[in-house]
């Protein structure tokens, strides 16, 4: 078992390889009630085309989602239940490239673990508790479909990317999901639940060797080699299109805008990308920076305005969102405005105070456990060590982020997704 | 245990801390406390939208930013919530602590000065405020206002509340109503301003590392400005023991696909003191508020009615809401569906088995609260409006001592009182 220690933001992390390839993180916090585990697959809604023994197959959209409803049943009920009726908060979240399954509790702690070790490598279930999940899974479907903030991501990623599976939605659409059959789950589970392509990360009052014995005694102990995974093919550096609208029941028009920029190369290269493009981003337009002022100030945006990067495997962008009477104008703003930073350079002072403030960010963040373990399973997955941050931001000067900035914001990469208020009907 | 102490900082300010190194932030927290009313609700919540745009020293949100960014990304958020009939208008204040920072930094203090100086030293001349920020901030908060049709539950929630409570404060939302707002004029803002600084209850929180003793030097020295004033009491919630007749129904259509369904019931009293709001807290996880509960089992997975069916009581206002989501079609079983659990709970049908696993989640969600910044300023707030001071450490124990009988108890005096429905548009 190795211990790193990370002093300048007070945590220290634990980390073992079991025969088996699963990894696993603990973060230990002697002064906490709680306690959170957090069991996660490389596997999400884009993986719908892989190679399980010699052949490829073609799994409906949606179907790692579906998946993940469907493994909360057991032989002896559903363990959503039995994580609840212990008194855990029990609960799951399928992404573009994960599926991470995790509880909070403040008692216990093993059961928990137990049960949750235990499910999440046993499926179960038949054609008929498959067939009756539809209903559920349809029902969460329109839910979303309802919901101008995910329509409006959903048209963006379409408008960005042209074949990388990012641009479907995760949990596929009411047709899709009507071709999942039990046969399909299993064998998704039998691709991607491998423990050497999983990890389990724990924070809380709890002795990380403990952790790993209950892996070991609950989890198949083969490792298993990775399975080959189609994410189509190469996308072009600029958007697909360049813009896209529709009507909903909304007070008032909602837009997204993102920029597509080329990942960092796998592994430290694209955290440091992460924090960079973050940080030119917040010095163009985030809320201290004049273009926000200015676009307040004409009523253009208001306190819904967010921007920052964000990746998944193969894919980066730079994302910005909110309300606003004319989002054309912002995009257009924004543009002008990155002309100008090319001609000008960005200010150092206010340069120097962000980087101050994305540290902060960062650390306020490790208050949360969840965002603790997510985010160490999801550098773990990319390759990455997140506690580096502090290192990576004394290193990042103003010139990377103008650099950054330079490469990226041109009209070419960008697009816009629209929901406008339906009009007033008589 | 994680104590909190308490001070007089003068009459009718209060200063409640918690010391702990927990945490990676400090939070500190000014509210002032407000009767919900319609006449005032849409001043109090655009009040501190305007007094965060700017301050004499930092008169714009980019000179706010660069402070707060100076001080590692600290934030300053205005935040108006509702308890019962009360409005509480706050800023959130949350700082990384001190020992993330470079040796020798010190922020509560910088942090302390900056809250104070946005609540009482406003870009202007000192009479008024800037009025491009009143009108920018009028703007936003009827877009809020409007927008509020954008999240269908939640709307479908103000929907009941507005029907059912009418005439009652509690009718009023959180951000008051488009009308009010529409006719807000700078004057009459900064009259309220004045009003609110000389007679509003102030409650001051801090958790974080530092001792209360220079917590509170930090939050004197920073609110120095703050008048002296006749402030009133914590502002009282009406109870409406039962349902005033029938059954009252209301319903609107909209181009949804999915239907919502909520039902508002009268509790016959308030929850206040600790073994209330113990019983209250455990027969709610019974009925419908946790993974374990009557509704989540029965009506979502059992009989797969809709896709969520929860239950919430407002503890001092004795109002309860069971909401869901709900296929058009399954409107009418639901709703059977959703009472006939209710009346499974008062004739005590309530396994041992149910009863247990809410118990736990209920503590549980108390014990980890102590372990969540926002989760324990919430829980304090609540104790402080209604003027109790009991720890969750003390409320999860006091849950685990609930009877079957005691929960049987609050069921039986909970009246249906009016139902909403969110139905969707005919093709």
């Amino acid at each position: 078992m190795m211990t790193r220690e990370y002093p300048r933001i007070g945590e220290t992390v634990f980390e073992e390889v079991l025969d088996n390839g699963l990894h696993v993180f603990v973060f230990p916090k002697p002064e906490f009630g709680k306690s959170y585990a957090f069991f996660a697959t490389r596997y999400g809604g884009m993986d719908t085309r892989f190679r399980l023994g010699d052949k490829w197959l073609d799994t409906p959209m949606g179907i790692a989602h579906y998946l993940e409803h469907k493994m909360f049943d057991t032989p002896d009920g559903n363990a959503l239940q039995t994580l609840s009726a212990a008194g855990a908060s029990p609960n799951a979240f399928t992404s573009t490239d994960i599926t991470g399954y995790h509880f909070e509790c403040t008692d216990k702690f093993w059961d928990n673990l137990r049960t949750l070790l235990t499910f999440v490598s046993v499926p179960y279930f038949t054609e008929e508790s498959v067939e009756k999940e539809q209903g559920i899974i349809a029902q969460e479907i329109r839910m979303y479909e309802d919901n101008p903030g995910w329509q409006v991501y959903h048209m963006l990623m379409e408008n960005l990317y042209v074949h990388n599976p990012v641009r479907n939605s995760v949990a596929g659409s009411v047709e899709s999901i009507a071709e999942i059959t039990a046969e399909t789950l299993y064998r998704c589970h039998e691709a991607f639940y491998t423990p050497s392509n999983m990890v389990l990360c724990v924070a809380g009052n709890v002795d990380p060797e403990e952790v790993c014995a209950l892996a070991r005694e609950i989890l198949p102990g083969e490792n298993k080699p990775a399975i080959p995974r189609d994410r189509g093919a190469d996308e072009p550096r600029e958007a697909g299109a360049p813009y896209s609208e529709r009507t909903m029941a909304v007070a008032t028009p909602l837009f997204q805008m993102g920029v597509k920029v080329r990942p960092g190369e796998d592994g430290p290269a694209q955290l440091r990308q992460r924090l960079l493009g973050d940080l030119a981003c917040e010095a163009l337009m985030g809320s201290s920076s004049p273009l926000y002022s200015r676009l307040y100030a004409q009523g253009l945006i208001n306190s819904s305005f967010y921007c920052g990067y964000s990746d998944d495997p193969g894919t980066a962008f730079l994302i910005v969102g909110g309300e606003s009477k004319d989002p054309a104008a912002i995009r257009d703003a924004i543009l002008a405005e990155a002309d100008r930073v090319r001609a000008e350079g960005l200010d150092e002072g206010l340069f120097q105070r962000l980087k101050k403030a994305a540290y902060g960010a960062y650390v306020r963040g490790l208050n949360s456990f969840e965002n603790l373990c997510v985010s160490q399973a999801r550098a773990y997955f990319a390759g990455q060590d997140p506690w580096t941050f502090p290192e990576l931001y004394d290193g990042m000067t103003r010139q990377d982020a103008e650099a950054f900035l330079r490469d990226w914001l041109r009209p070419e990469h960008v697009t816009l997704s629209v929901i406008r208020p339906e009009e007033a009907e008589e | 245990m994680l104590p909190i102490t308490e001070r007089t900082i003068a009459p009718g300010v209060t200063l409640r801390a918690v010391q702990t190194n927990k945490f990676k932030t400090s939070t500190l927290a000014v509210t002032f406390l407000e009767p919900l009313s319609e006449e005032t609700a849409s001043l109090n919540a655009l009040l501190p939208k305007v007094l965060r745009r700017g301050t004499r020293t930092c008169p714009d949100m980019e000179a706010l930013s660069a402070a707060l960014d100076d001080l590692y990304g600290g934030s300053i958020e205005p935040v108006v919530r509702k308890k019962g009939e009360v409005q509480c208008v706050s800023f959130w204040g949350s700082f990384l602590d001190d020992a993330f920072v470079p040796p020798g930094t010190r922020l509560l203090e910088p942090a302390a000065a900056l809250l104070g100086q946005i609540i009482l030293d406003p870009a202007g001349d000192g009479t008024a405020f800037l009025p491009e920020y009143v009108e920018s901030e009028k703007a936003n908060l009827l877009d809020k206002i409007r927008g509020e049709i954008n999240d269908k539950l939640q709307y479908a929630m103000a929907c009941l509340r507005r029907t059912m409570c009418a005439g009652e404060a509690y009718g009023v939302g959180r951000l008051g109503s488009e009308e009010r707002a529409a006719a807000i004029t700078g004057q009459a803002l900064y009259a309220r301003y004045q009003d609110l600084l000389r007679t509003a209850p102030v409650y001051l929180y801090y958790c974080g590392s530092a001792d209360i003793d220079r917590v509170e030097a930090a939050f004197r020295s920073a609110l120095a400005g703050l008048p002296e004033g006749d402030r009133r009491a914590i502002p009282a919630t009406r109870l409406v023991e039962a349902p005033a007749g029938e059954v009252r129904r209301a319903s609107e259509a909209m181009d949804v696909t999915q239907g919502k369904l909520v039902l508002g019931f009268r509790a016959g009293r308030r929850y206040r003191t600790l073994e209330e709001v113990a019983r209250a807290t455990l027969f709610n996880a019974v009925f419908g508020g946790s993974t374990n509960s009557k509704l989540f089992l029965n009506v979502r997975e059992k009989l797969s009615l809709c896709y969520f069916a929860s239950a919430s009581l407002a503890m001092t206002k004795g109002v309860m809401l069971v909401y869901s989501g709900v296929e058009f079609a399954n409107f009418q079983r639901a709703e059977e569906e959703i009472l006939s659990q209710l009346r499974a709970c008062r004739e005590g049908n309530i396994t041992p088995e149910e009863l247990e696993a809410a118990r736990l989640s209920a503590v549980s969600s108390f014990r980890a609260a102590l372990d969540a910044q926002g989760r324990l300023e919430e829980y304090w707030l609540n104790r402080f409006f209604s003027g109790t001071d009991f720890p969750p450490e003390e409320l999860a124990e006091a849950i685990s001592r609930v009877t079957l009988e005691e929960v049987v108890e609050v069921a039986k005096a909970i009246r249906l009182d009016t139902i909403f429905t969110l139905t969707g548009k005919e093709a």
